[in-house]
Formats: structure tokens, sequence, C-alpha cells
């Protein structure tokens, strides 16, 4: 139950969202997140959406991930 | 980007094994503090990963696993009270009280239903005005923020048949109280999903006050391999520090609102932690002006105190001290259909991961 996982948010009604975790819905509280849209990811957790992922670092750490592996193949 | 797959790349995965084969130059022990991280461990088969000087124990990590048997006994004689439903998180369902689990009082009558949140419980008492719902409020800095969203709510619409039966807890003092109880750790693959409420700041004072490493990372393979390797990295600068790898989730400052939401409805409290006794603040209880939605004051429940069974060695498994597979129980009368101690319950459970993945294969 401490599991927590990335959903994509599919329709917002108020303070409630249906979200997507691999096509299965689910609904989330949106509390204690700010400015969530239609198709941004957050991690839900025990029915509530409890951040936002941030897209941006998420492709700096797979960034770094592919240099340190480039760079042990050359 | 799905934040799943891509982090699962078995290219990346192998250079990061190799390059902590080539980094290691000693042993370590490395202790994760999340249930989550135990269950992805075992999962994606980590342990077969690296080199043998490296040894990943659990801590208390579950929260099923943490709580006391006096509080199943508790929840137990609520859901036989005239007039109450318990409305829970599946997890709870099997854990073994004193006499019975939740399960088997709901085969033998009991009001018992299974809810995905703390909202859903809330909905039912809302549907339902002849009955009085309790919501059994375990877990972690992750979970204690929606269980203070639905209290808020609960007061907000004026709800006079919704209560909780809190023992919500906090991790950082857990922590502290294992490196002060002498488990060897050389350093902490911090947990995930708690620091996203709490943010890197909470975990300060382990380098600074015990020099020990600690890296707050992520559930996938990529992402706890890369939290040991910044580990040894760590320990071979001799340059002990909070780092977050998880950085697309984990902030230094958390999630400022859910800290809000969960300081308006709780304060901290002592707490007794299954294996490692009560720990000063290492619990939340709710503020006296939410009494009201407290289910042990609303109910009168006393259950005499029990000890849970004293050949389950789940708490020491909550230390970091033994392995599942030294309880003479492991895999022969304690398996996941029929557990004898809670770490046997939930997916996250030490006993439950080491189950599945290592005595089928
Ligand atoms: S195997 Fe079962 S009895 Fe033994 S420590 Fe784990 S949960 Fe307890």
């Amino acid at each position: 139950m401490c599991l927590s996982v990335p959903a994509r948010i599919v329709s917002v009604d108020g303070e409630m969202a249906d979200v997507s975790v691999g096509g299965a819905i689910f609904r989330a509280g949106l509390q204690m997140v700010e400015n969530v849209r239609v198709g941004d990811y957050v991690l839900l957790h025990a029915g509530f959406a409890i951040e936002k992922l941030n897209e941006e670092d998420a492709l700096e750490t797979l960034r770094l991930l592919k240099e340190m592996d480039d760079a042990m193949t050359e | 980007m799905k934040y799943v797959d891509e982090f699962r790349e078995k290219k990346l995965i192998m250079n990061l094994a190799d390059q902590i084969k080539r980094s290691a130059t000693g042993e370590y022990t490395f202790m994760e503090v999340c249930g989550g991280h135990t269950a992805a461990i075992h999962r994606f088969g980590i342990p077969s990963l690296l080199p043998p000087g490296i040894k990943l124990i659990s801590g208390p990590g579950c929260p099923v696993c943490v709580t006391a048997v006096d509080y199943i006994d508790r929840l137990i004689a609520l859901s036989f009270t005239r007039g109450v439903a318990v409305a829970t998180f599946g997890d709870l369902m099997r854990v073994p009280g004193t006499v019975s689990s939740l399960s088997e009082a709901r085969a033998g009558g009991a009001d018992i239903r299974v809810v995905l949140s703390a909202y859903e419980a809330l909905e039912i008492a809302w549907s339902h005005h002849d009955l009085n719902v309790v919501f059994p409020a375990i877990g972690f800095e992750t979970t204690a923020p929606g269980t203070a969203v639905t209290v808020l709510k609960a007061a907000s619409e004026g709800t006079e048949n919704f209560f909780v039966l809190n023992a919500h807890k906090v991790m950082p003092p857990a922590m502290e109280e294992i490196i002060r109880g002498g488990t060897h750790i050389d350093g902490f693959i911090c947990p995930g999903h708690v620091s996203v409420i709490t943010g890197s700041s909470a975990f300060e004072f382990i380098p600074r006050n015990y020099s020990l490493a600690c890296v707050i990372t992520g559930f996938e393979p990529t992402d706890i391999l890369s939290a040991i390797l910044m580990l040894i990295r760590q320990i071979s600068d001799n340059n002990p520090r909070v780092e977050i790898q998880y950085n697309r989730a984990v902030t230094p400052a958390g999630n400022v609102k859910a800290q809000e939401f969960m300081n308006e409805v709780f304060e901290p409290c002592d707490a007794e932690w299954r294996g490692l006794g009560v720990i000063n603040s290492g619990g939340l209880t709710l503020r006296e002006k939410f009494v009201n939605f407290d289910a042990g004051a609303s109910f009168n429940i006393e259950v005499p105190h029990h000890e849970p069974d004293p050949v389950c060695i789940c708490g020491e498994i909550l230390r970091g001290v033994s392995r599942p597979d030294e309880c003479v129980l492991f895999a022969t009368a304690c398996m996941p259909v029929h557990p004898v101690g809670a770490c046997m319950v939930s997916d996250e459970g030490a006993c439950n991961a080491f189950f599945k993945y290592h005595v089928h294969e």
C-alpha cells in the first residue's frame, strides 16, 4: 500500500481526476498538486496524486544513464 | 515518456551493474527502508546483479509490518461493534491479530469493506447515514496527507459518522533508532515516496550526525542500481550526504502543500513500531480539534495487550539483523497463503518478497 505508481491524467472534475495506470482507470484526489492538466503524469498513492512528475528531470536522468553507457561501450 | 519502461532498459541495467562491479572495492551493507524498494529489489533480481561484497538488507518500511498486534485486535473488536463498518486498505485484511485477521472476522459476520483510499471510506459514510464508518489509517508520510485531506473534508461537510483509527508513522525517527540500535549499515537507500512528501531535507541529520551515505531513489531497476553506485561513490570519496537520484519526483523541500495538510490535522507523538518498540516522535496523532473523528476516543475498544508470536522474528527482520530465511517458520508454517507474521502478508513485507522471488526459483 505504500506503493505509488505513475498515472496519466485522463480527465479532471474539480478536485478529483480520473487517471490511467497502463489503461486501468482509477480516481485520484488532486488536493496536494497544483496546475495539473489532462495528459500530465502524477504519482498515484492510495487514491491521491501526491506529486506531478517532472518530465525534464526524467529525461535528464535517462540522458545521463545513456551517456554513461556510451562512454563504456566506446 | 511513460515513466516506467524507459527506466527498465536492459542495456542500461547491465552497464550500471558493470560500473558497480568496477567501483566496489570492499564490503558494503545498504539498507532500504521502503517496502516498495524491498518489493522492487526482489522483483527485478537486483541482488543477482551485484558483486558478493554488497549486501542489501530491508528495514521497517512496510506499514503493515510495523503495525502493532494490539492495533489489529482493536480493529477487529471495532468491526464486531453494532452499527460499525470498517473500511480498510486490502493489505490489512490478512494480517494476523491475536485471535484472527480482519478477513476471518469478515467471514464471521463483521462488516468490513475494502477501499482504495481514505476518501472512498468517507464516501461510504456519506451514503450510509445509519453506519459509523471507521478507516484504519496506517502508513507513513506518503499516506498521512491523504488521511488529512479526508478528515478536513469530513469536517467541512459536518460528517458525524466517519472516524479514523489512526496509526500513522513517520520514517526518520525509526531510521535513527535503527542506527542507534547498532545494526551495521554503510548507507541508506532512502524511501522514495516518503521523500516525495518530506523532501530530502528530512534525512540530512543522517550524514551530519552519523556520517552515513544516503541516496533517495525511485523504484525502477536503473534507479535502484544508480543509487547503489552513488552510495559506493559517496563512501569511496568519504563524503556522506543526501543525494537525490529520484529527481523526477523528489525535491529538497518536498510537497509543501501535502505537509501543510498533514500538520493541520496531525501532531507528532510517540508510537509503537512492531520490532522496534516505542519510538520518540515516531508517529502522528490527530490534533485535539479533530478528536470527534478519532475512533479510539469515540468507541470503547480496549483490548488486552498481546505480544506477537515469539517464534516469528519479524522484529529482527525489521531492524535488518536477520534475513527471512533465518526464521524457522519461513516457507514451512509461514507462507503468503497462511502468514504467521505481518512481514509475510503484504507485497512490501521482506518475508513475502523473499518467498515470492526466491523459494520457487
Ligand atoms: S517467516 Fe513468517 S514467522 Fe518468520 S519472521 Fe517472517 S513473517 Fe515472521
